[in-house]
This record gives structure tokens, C-alpha cells and sequence, in this order.
């Protein structure tokens, strides 16, 4: 840096325009990355703050006039909007916890001393990675169907033979889903939490007559704490958006019993085709998301300060 | 690692209890695989089979259905799958390797910043810009257009992109960049000679990532295609209507859908865990 300023000096620019140049330089390869994402979700995100102070349909010709708050307004007043947030809330927290409780379970199982440990978790994982839609389809129409269902099979002798659960249970069925698929992803990242556990601790522990249980309290849980964490968050991120199993297993019913914000979202922008109501359903769904995702990247970012100064 | 597991073991090491943990393991993780199995085992099936009361356990597995749905309309919905995960993740290496590089190893003032704007793009409910979105696609005549969902799906993962190749970036001791410089490397060739193959894991943890989200995505798909760009996941909906039982040659398709990432994934258990906790677990 420094011979390039003198040489810059000699040669004619002066120091302070070559270090410019410098500078632009070293950020030249981080622009198209950077105007590519602008592009594509900064200014489409100010077109839909401004048109949610618009009343505007498709289907209507003309129909594009100015409507100051009334987008807002109707999403205070709108029942169906107070059901989406609702769903929303309840999903999101159902899935999260049951699927760290179960994954924190799993995990355990596969850090401790088992045979097919590496098989276990290649079996474990499968779920996850199935196409969403696709899983969504097989618990439906294969599992939970009451006529040719198996579940409806291997619960009939407990009385539970003719449960249509999609329809009866929308909610649970939902749920069920969605921790099935969530649960592996809980469990690899607690996996590695567990894993990174330096085993002559709890040695010790036990050597100093803690219990199974004591020692895992006291020891591994908050060790594995922040994985946990970023586990949750990162997972709620996604559950926040869930769509695909919704769409398969309910189609946001029966009524409007799981509906979610972004099935609603659906419904009001390719359903009925309402641009202004649906961009006020967008800003309010980012100012939500905002507030999780910023805790979440706190935790994201101070994991990978504890790891710098390791 | 394994000697980690072996020692961490709560249950303090005795043959038998290790025989009642790998009995309620295997339990466990029987019961979360179940219904993979249980797709594979229909999608062998006829459909009176897939369709009996009480459940068809014993059979003779056929490959009609696999048949039936590989001549059938689903190719060009696996075809249009293929494009857009593969076009978006090269999409996403091409401007993310520059911006990760620009960030790790040449960092300016505001990295954290930039990284931070980068990042929290990927977190933008689909809600934040869809409406516009759409109504570009539809002025510029892009909807059911294969290169305009190929577009959307970098998108997506571009933030994702930039935060795991940074990680590994980082992890490249800095001298052997100041050594290629001194020689006179341009740009260009210290990006493709020296970056590229160091950080091959890290490429093929990103790209797996990337692969992940866009085969299986969903909302922007049953959206912004309807026939000729039509995904995967879009084929599958043709089953909801439950009118008419063709249960086996959905486990048929169910299962061709998934194949390319449950393979995948299975390969490469390790860069998914990185990959999905962005790069934080190692």
C-alpha cells in the first residue's frame, strides 16, 4: 500500500485518489454479488411497501387507486388475518419445541454407545431431505388416509380405526409433519454439539458421583445450550414460511384452520388477485420475520466468536 | 470422535444396557424412516395392492408404476427440476466466490455490515418481494419461464452462498494469497489456481446446500409456473385431488422426485451439517 502511494506520487494522481482506486478495487468483486441481491430484494421490497398503501386488483380493470392505511387497517380488523397470525405462532412453537426435544433425545441416543451408530443417522436423516411436497403426499394419502391408510390400521384396536386425522385433526396433522421433517435437522446440529464434548469431563463427574442424569444436566446441556439455540432459530426461519405441507395436506383448512400467513399470502395474491392487501400482508410479515431473524443472527454471529477466540 | 462417543456414553458402559440403547435407538429411528420405507414399499406395488384394506405387507415388487410414470408426462417436470437447481447453484459459485473472497481476504470497512445485509436477504419472508416479483415476470412475459425461476432460486441462495464460502475462506491460511500475489497473479487466476481448488469441500458443501433448497422448493414454483416451466414438486400436486386412487404411482413419482437429494444428502452428511448451520458446526 504504502510503495503504491509514493509511486502514485510521483507519477502524477495523487496519493488519496490511488488509495481510492485502492479501495474500489478490493470492493470491485463483491459488487455483482451485491447489486444482483439489491436488484432482486431491496427494490422489489420498496415496490411492495408502496403498493400496500394502494388498493389495486388484477381482475379489476382500473381498479388502481390510492388507499392510504385502509390495507392496514383491514389487517387489524380482518378476522381471517388474526387466525393467520395465530396459526402461525402455534405452529412455529409447536414444531420448534418438539422437535429439540426430540432431536436432543435422538442425539443423545446416537453420542452414546450403540451399535450402527453411522447407518442410524444416515436412516435418521432421510426425512429432511425428502422433497417436502412429497413427504406431505405419502403421510396423507398412504399413512393417514382413513380408508387405505397404516395408521388408521394399526390404531383401529385402539379404537382409533376410523380417524380422519387431516380432516379432524388439521392442526396436529400439520404439526406432525413438520416435526418429522425437522426433527433430523434438530438432531444433526445437536449431534455436533454433543460430539464436540470432551468425554474426560464427564469422567469426572461420574468419578465424583454425579448420576447419568446430574452429570447431563450440569454438564452436557449447557455445553450443548447454544446449539440448541441456533438450532431453534434457524429452524423457526424456516417454520415461519411453511407452505408446502400445508398446501399438500389441508390446503389451509378445513375453513380456515391452518391457514398461515404465508398460505393466506396465497390466497389473497393468486387467488384473489389483491396486490395492495397482499403487499400489506408482505411488509407485516417482514417486520415479524425481523424481529426473529435479528436474534438470530446474534446467536449466529457470537457462536462464531466464541470460535475465534478458541 | 468415535472414542468421544464410546466415553460419553450416560449409561455407564455395561454390555447390557448397551443392548436395551441400541434396541430403543434403532426403535426410534425406525419410526422417523418409517414412511420413506413405506413410499419405497408402495411405489413397488400395483395400485389394488397400494390401495387394499387391510395394507398390502407381502408382495411381488414390480416395476410397473416407475414404468408407468417414466413414460408418462413427468420427465419434462424432472427435466425443468434439473435446469433450475443446477443453473441457480453454478449462478450462485459464479457471483459468490468473487463477493466471499472480496469479504474474507480483502476485507474492506463494513465487512461485518455487508455481511450482515448479505445474510439477512436470505431471512426475507418470500412475502417481502413477491408481489413485484410477479408482476415483473408477468410484464416481461417470464411466467412459466424455466430462466426466470432459475433466477428466483439464486436469489434465495446467493446470501447463503457468500456466508459459507466466506467461512471456509477464512479458514485458508493468509500467506499463501500474499505468495500468489507477489508473483503477479492477476485476479482471475488467483481466484481459479489458488481459491478454487483449497476450498473444494467448501464449494461442494455450498452447492449441496443450494441444490437442497431449490430441487425442493415449492412456493415459487406452483406460482410462477404452470405447464412448460413446471418443477418436480409442481408435478405432485396432480395427486391431491384424491379422485380416483393412485397411490403406488405416487410413491412412483415421490420417490424419482426425491432420489437426486436424499442421494446427495446421504453422500455428503458432513458439508450438510455445515452447510445447514451456515458454516457455525464443523
Amino acid at each position: 500500500m504504502i510503495a503504491v502511494s509514493k509511486n502514485g506520487g510521483v507519477r502524477g494522481p495523487t496519493a488519496a485518489s490511488v488509495a481510492r482506486r485502492d479501495a474500489w478495487l478490493r470492493r470491485l468483486p463483491l459488487l455483482p454479488a451485491f447489486v444482483y441481491v439489491i436488484l432482486v430484494t431491496q427494490i422489489p421490497f420498496a415496490l411492495t411497501v408502496y403498493y400496500s398503501f394502494f388498493s389495486w386488483n388484477l381482475l379489476k380493470d382500473n381498479s388502481f387507486k390510492f388507499a392510504g392505511l385502509e390495507n392496514y387497517a383491514r389487517l387489524l380488523t380482518d378476522e381471517s388475518i388474526r387466525i393467520a397470525v395465530w396459526n402461525t405462532v402455534l405452529l412455529t412453537i409447536a414444531v420448534i419445541a418438539i422437535s429439540v426435544v426430540l432431536g436432543l433425545a435422538v442425539a443423545s441416543l446416537l453420542n452414546s454407545e450403540v451399535f450402527g451408530k453411522g447407518f442410524m443417522r444416515t436412516l435418521m436423516i432421510a426425512p429432511f431431505l425428502i422433497m417436502p411436497t412429497a413427504g406431505a403426499l405419502i403421510w396423507k394419502d398412504t399413512l393417514l388416509n382413513p380408508l387405505f391408510g397404516l395408521l388408521p390400521y394399526l390404531l383401529a384396536p385402539f379404537g382409533l380405526g376410523r380417524v380422519d386425522w387431516v380432516n379432524q385433526y388439521p392442526m396436529v396433522s400439520v404439526v406432525t409433519v413438520e416435526v418429522w421433517r425437522w426433527t433430523p435437522f434438530m438432531m444433526l446440529i445437536i449431534l455436533a454439539g454433543l460430539q464436540s464434548q470432551n468425554p474426560e469431563v464427564l469422567e469426572a463427574a461420574r468419578v465424583d458421583g454425579a448420576t447419568a442424569f446430574q452429570a447431563f444436566r450440569r454438564i452436557t446441556l449447557p455445553l450443548v445450550r447454544p446449539f440448541i439455540e441456533l438450532g431453534a432459530l434457524l429452524g423457526s426461519l424456516f417454520v415461519v414460511q411453511t407452505f408446502d405441507s400445508i398446501f399438500m395436506l389441508t390446503h389451509g383448512g378445513p375453513g380456515e384452520d391452518t391457514t398461515n400467513i404465508p398460505f393466506l399470502l396465497y390466497l389473497v395474491a393468486f387467488q384473489g388477485f389483491n396486490i395492495g392487501q397482499a403487499s400489506a400482508i408482505g411488509v407485516v410479515a417482514v417486520i415479524l420475520t425481523t424481529i426473529i431473524a435479528t436474534v438470530a443472527l446474534r446467536t449466529l454471529f457470537s457462536i462464531f466468536q466464541v470460535e475465534a477466540r478458541r | 470422535m468415535s472414542a468421544n462417543a464410546i466415553r460419553a456414553n450416560p449409561t455407564g458402559g455395561f454390555p447390557a444396557s448397551k443392548v436395551l440403547w441400541t434396541i430403543v435407538g434403532w426403535l426410534v429411528v425406525l419410526v422417523f424412516f418409517f414412511p420413506v420405507l413405506w413410499m419405497w414399499l408402495e411405489a413397488f406395488k400395483t395400485e389394488p395392492q397400494a390401495a387394499s384394506s387391510p395394507p398390502t405387507i407381502f408382495f411381488v415388487p414390480t416395476l410397473l408404476e416407475f414404468q408407468e410414470v417414466m413414460s408418462g408426462d413427468f420427465p419434462p417436470f424432472f427435466i425443468n427440476s434439473a435446469i433450475a437447481s443446477l443453473g441457480s447453484t453454478l449462478l450462485v459459485l459464479v457471483l459468490g466466490l468473487p463477493a466471499a473472497y472480496a469479504l474474507a481476504i480483502r476485507p474492506v470497512k463494513r465487512t461485518q455490515d455487508v455481511l450482515f445485509f448479505f445474510i439477512s436477504t436470505r431471512f426475507l419472508p418470500f412475502a417481502a418481494s413477491l408481489v413485484p416479483l410477479y408482476l415483473l415476470a408477468r410484464d416481461l412475459h417470464l411466467l412459466d419461464n424455466i430462466f426466470a425461476l432459475t433466477l428466483i432460486y439464486t436469489t434465495i441462495n446467493l446470501p447463503l452462498g457468500v456466508w459459507l464460502l466466506r467461512s471456509f475462506l477464512l479458514e485458508i491460511p493468509h500467506d499463501l494469497f500474499e505468495a500468489a500475489r507477489v508473483d503477479g497473479a492477476s485476479f482471475l487466476t488467483e481466484l481459479v489456481r489458488i481459491v478454487v481448488p483449497l476450498i473444494a469441500p467448501g464449494i461442494a458443501a455450498t452447492s449441496l446446500i443450494c441444490l437442497i433448497f431449490s430441487w425442493n422448493e415449492f412456493f415459487y414454483a406452483v406460482n410462477f409456473t404452470s405447464s412448460t416451466a413446471a418443477t418436480a414438486p409442481v408435478f405432485l400436486v396432480g395427486f391431491i385431488s384424491g379422485r380416483g386412487l393412485f397411490y403406488a404411482k405416487l410413491a412412483a413419482a415421490a420417490t424419482l422426485a426425491s432420489l437426486p437429494v436424499l442421494l446427495a444428502g446421504w453422500v455428503a452428511q458432513k458439508q450438510l451439517i455445515r452447510g445447514l448451520t451456515m458454516g457455525a458446526v464443523k
